[in-house]
């Protein structure tokens, strides 16, 4: 009820019937950039060209000369997560963001009017292992079940640092314990130790009289057979080294290094180590740990070898990822389809979905933002977007309802108000 | 005696004030009037000393060369922590915020410290100048606008009180801050929240009362009792109207309450970090002549129904309005990202050359320094920009700067840590 009049949903474009937007400036990542068309079918791309035939019954949207690009895609959100923390325990891999999604968000509208169309919703960095994480895309009107990217790859969120290490730290309020660990020795300890018991556990798991399930260490067995991917918040290379040590001593590897501010100190270990890079365009200072940042990170690491992407972290951020990618241009000098890049097929490959997204080539989901300028200028903003071929944000559309929404909002506001006074008349007796 | 320390004066201030330099064929956007595609600029003595198409070096002036590249003037971030404020989460780096309710006797510029990692990193985006804001309880101190260059704050010192800061009282059952932020502290109930709000206006109204109470006493005969109370004094400029108030108020209830209280006390202010006007306050304040800092536009809107762009296309209404207004940041980290800040704002209508002038000459005449600074003119101080593009972009790198004809470092921590691990053998 509280959000229901802002629920637009998606305005379909008749699932049945293909849709071709022509005379489009396409920017497909993959391919350079195309003048010409796209024809989506089933919610896919089935061809991109400078000209397309249309097919007959097809519906055909005029881009008008504007640019379109792969929907963006940011590697770390909490949006739509109705709770982000489990910060009781030091590893609390048993909860997931999965059983706290919250369709109504308002942020899922936002960052769809930013261009924005999947995202990786975290747990957050108050333990050394934290929750599950889970994969969604932006289909505001869908329920929870309706977000999630099937088929995406699970993950799990681990922390390094001050976060984790804050709860060990802080002068326990009364009735509450500190909690184990404080320094980053202690980190580590608590992720060896978890991966032990998990090993442990996989291999009892295999005998005649296995134990019961374990909700604990499931998730971590799944992180040593490949099953699930591990996002760690880090910021210092000793932290970042460290992980990746522990990671080579169990045997299992780190999907992606997030925050990562001085990634750029250890670009060469996390290459080897295969891991990706998931980084702010330009945040720092706000902590300790934050003061060697540089808004070079981005490129740097590129340059030596990691797949890079740029996040937001951020309900607001994750709304112009797009001016935040044209940071790497200027602090690094990355070339514009690199720039794209960090926040559009490299997050889909660290997200292990690059077969679905990331980029317009035919076969993938007809997921695009079509902007009024091109996408890294700060003068061009958002005016429609698709989602598997389906129109979920459109600016005149949004414009045009603006009247209609006040006079629905006041309507529920004076219903409110009435059945307010009606409460305080007092109640009748009855006996 | 007296001629030696006049001809020392002149020594020591035009070693500070840099070399005479040509800046030959650059497109120049001199903000206060159209843009010329080619031009060259000639500085002397700090200042701008000749723009014309064709200007004869004289021997031994350096040469710049323009060609392909855009000169501006350096822009003026009217808000900021910069040089009060290092690693957020580490209470010993921040003089931001001092105990207390009134303390207009402070001056937020001998407290910023030159070497802050933060001042090179804001200037070499293209900030010259930058009002050091102070922060705390309701009279907070008085800003002072300071260039984004000197070994000491005395030498970056562009007007040591250029307003006083009033953070006005407000009415808020979900913790909100004046300016921005996440909601802090437990949710009071609106009754509690009205009480402690018309507790914290009284204190400010009778804080006004006893300055003036103090001013008439100051001014009548027999003052001889009198013991000089430094707040109270530090109050004068704001009542006798020669010192203006910045007054920070984020939405509509406290715009109005603050637009009614400087009404009352017939006082000098500009508004700032405001988030919302309507269609009455905007008249108002166009009406009473009042400016308007603007807080970063790429933020979230108020509330959980309003548009998504409602704070993109805030600029755009004000400048419909016939309000002056600047834009700023209100923190040190990101006070680099004014340009863009300011370049949001064109997509959801306001013109570029009206986004360039709140970052310039607009804010200059906001703090009263528009015949120093803000433009490119003949006799204004030498504080300029040149970038390979549009100022606003993102994209654009800056080339070279000047603050008073001074060449400025564009090396920054972020630049150094760079070359360093850049340097790293694989």
């Amino acid at each position: 009820m509280r959000y229901s009049i802002l629920f637009l949903g998606a305005v379909a474009w008749g699932s049945a019937a293909d849709l071709v937007i022509q005379n489009a400036k396409i920017l497909t990542v993959a391919n350079g950039r195309i003048d010409g068309a796209i024809l989506i079918r089933d919610g896919k791309i089935a061809e991109v060209a400078a000209k397309v035939l249309v097919p007959q019954g097809a519906e055909i949207l005029d881009a008008g000369g504007m640019y379109v690009m792969p929907g963006i895609i940011d590697c770390h959100s909490h949006l739509a997560a109705e709770s982000i923390n489990e910060g009781s325990v030091s590893v609390s891999s048993m909860v997931g963001i999965e059983d706290v999604l919250d369709p109504g968000d308002i942020a899922i509208h936002r960052a769809l009017a930013g261009g924005t169309t999947t995202a990786n919703v975290l747990h957050g960095s108050a333990n050394s292992i934290g929750g599950k994480c889970q994969v969604i895309k932006m289909r505001w009107g869908k329920n929870a079940a309706g977000l999630k990217f099937e088929g995406a790859k699970p993950g799990i969120k681990f922390a390094l640092g001050e976060n984790p290490k804050r709860r060990g730290q802080q002068a326990a309020a009364p009735g509450v314990t500190s909690r184990y660990p404080a320094t980053r020795m202690g980190v580590e300890d608590v992720i060896r130790e978890a991966f032990l018991e998990a090993k442990q556990y996989q291999a009892e798991r295999k005998t005649a009289s296995p134990p019961r399930r374990n909700l604990k260490l499931e998730p971590l067995v799944e992180v040593l057979e490949g099953k699930r991917q591990v996002h760690a918040h880090c910021y210092r290379a000793d932290e970042i080294l460290m992980l990746i040590r522990v990671a080579d001593e169990m045997g299992f590897k780190i999907r992606t290094f997030q925050h990562v501010l001085e990634g750029y100190k250890v670009a060469k270990e996390i290459a080897a180590h295969g891991g990706g890079a998931s980084t702010f365009s330009d945040w720092w200072s706000y902590k300790v740990e934050a003061f060697d940042a540089t808004p070079y990170n981005a490129a740097i690491m590129h340059k030596k070898g990691v797949v890079v992407s740029v996040n937001s972290d951020s309900d607001e951020l994750i709304r112009h990822l797009n001016n935040e990618a044209a940071k790497t241009m200027k602090y690094g000098g990355l070339t514009e389809d690199e720039a794209l890049a960090m926040v559009t097929i490299n997050p889909a490959k660290q997200l292990e979905i690059e077969s679905r997204v990331g980029s317009i080539e035919v076969g993938k989901d007809a997921d695009l933002a079509m902007f009024d300028a091109h996408p890294l200028s700060n003068y061009g903003k958002v005016q429609k977007v698709f989602i598997d071929g389906q129109l979920y944000f459109d600016r005149q559309n949004d414009l045009a309802q603006r009247a209609e929404r006040e006079v629905k909002k006041k309507a529920l506001l004076d219903k409110a108000k009435r059945e307010r006074e009606q409460d305080r008349t007092p109640p009748r007796r009855t006996e | 005696m007296l001629k030696r320390s006049v001809w020392l004066c002149a020594v020591v201030s035009s070693a500070m004030l840099g070399e005479t330099f040509l800046i030959k064929d650059v497109a120049l956007h001199p903000v206060t009037g159209p843009d010329v595609p080619v031009t060259s600029v000639l500085v002397r003595d700090g200042l701008v000393a000749e723009i014309a198409l064709k200007i004869a070096a004289a021997k031994g002036v350096k040469v710049i060369e323009g060609k392909g590249l855009h000169l501006y003037p350096g822009m003026i971030n009217s808000a900021t922590t910069l040089g009060m404020a290092e690693i957020g989460a580490v209470r010993e780096t921040n003089d931001v915020a001092e105990l207390g309710d009134f303390n207009p006797q402070l001056r937020s510029l001998i407290a910023v410290n030159p070497s802050s990692e933060h001042i090179p990193v804001a200037r070499a985006n293209g900030i010259t100048s930058a009002i050091a804001l102070p922060n705390g309880g309701i009279i907070a101190g008085q800003a002072g606008l300071m260039h984004l260059d000197g070994w000491t704050w005395e030498e970056m010192d562009v007007k040591r009180s250029a307003a006083m800061h009033l953070r006005f009282p407000v009415l808020t059952t979900t913790g909100t801050p004046a300016v921005g932020g996440r909601p802090v502290g437990a949710r009071p109930s609106f009754a509690e929240a009205k009480r402690r709000h018309e507790e914290m206006l009284s204190k400010l109204r009778l804080f006004f009362e006893d300055a003036r109470r103090y001013q008439k006493a100051k001014a009548g005969t027999g003052t001889a009792g009198l013991v000089v109370d430094r707040k109270f004094e530090a109050m004068l400029p704001v009542l006798e109207g020669r010192q203006q108030v910045m007054v920070t108020a984020a939405r509509n209830r406290t715009i109005s309450e603050a637009l009614e209280f400087a009404k009352r006390e017939n006082i000098k202010i500009v508004l700032a970090g405001c988030r919302e006007f309507t269609p009455e306050l905007l008249k108002e304040i166009k009406a009473r002549n009042i400016a308007v800092i603007l807080p970063e536009t790429l933020a979230l809107p108020l509330d959980e129904d309003d548009p998504y762009d409602a704070i993109y296309s805030l600029p755009a209404e004000l400048h419909r309005a016939g309000i002056l207004f600047a834009f700023a940041t209100f923190d040190s980290s990101a006070a680099r990202n004014l340009p863009y800040q300011a370049a949001a704002s064109v997509p959801f209508g306001l013109e570029r050359e009206d986004a360039l002038k709140a970052v310039t000459i607009n804010a200059a005449k906001i703090w009263g320094v528009d015949d120093k600074i803000g433009s490119v003119e003949k006799g204004k101080w030498a504080d300029l920009v040149l970038a390979d593009g549009d100022l606003l972009e993102t994209r654009t790198q800056i080339k070279m700067m000047w603050i008073r004809g001074k060449a400025v470092d564009l090396e920054t921590r972020h630049t150094k840590l760079s070359d360093r691990y850049s340097a790293r053998p694989n």
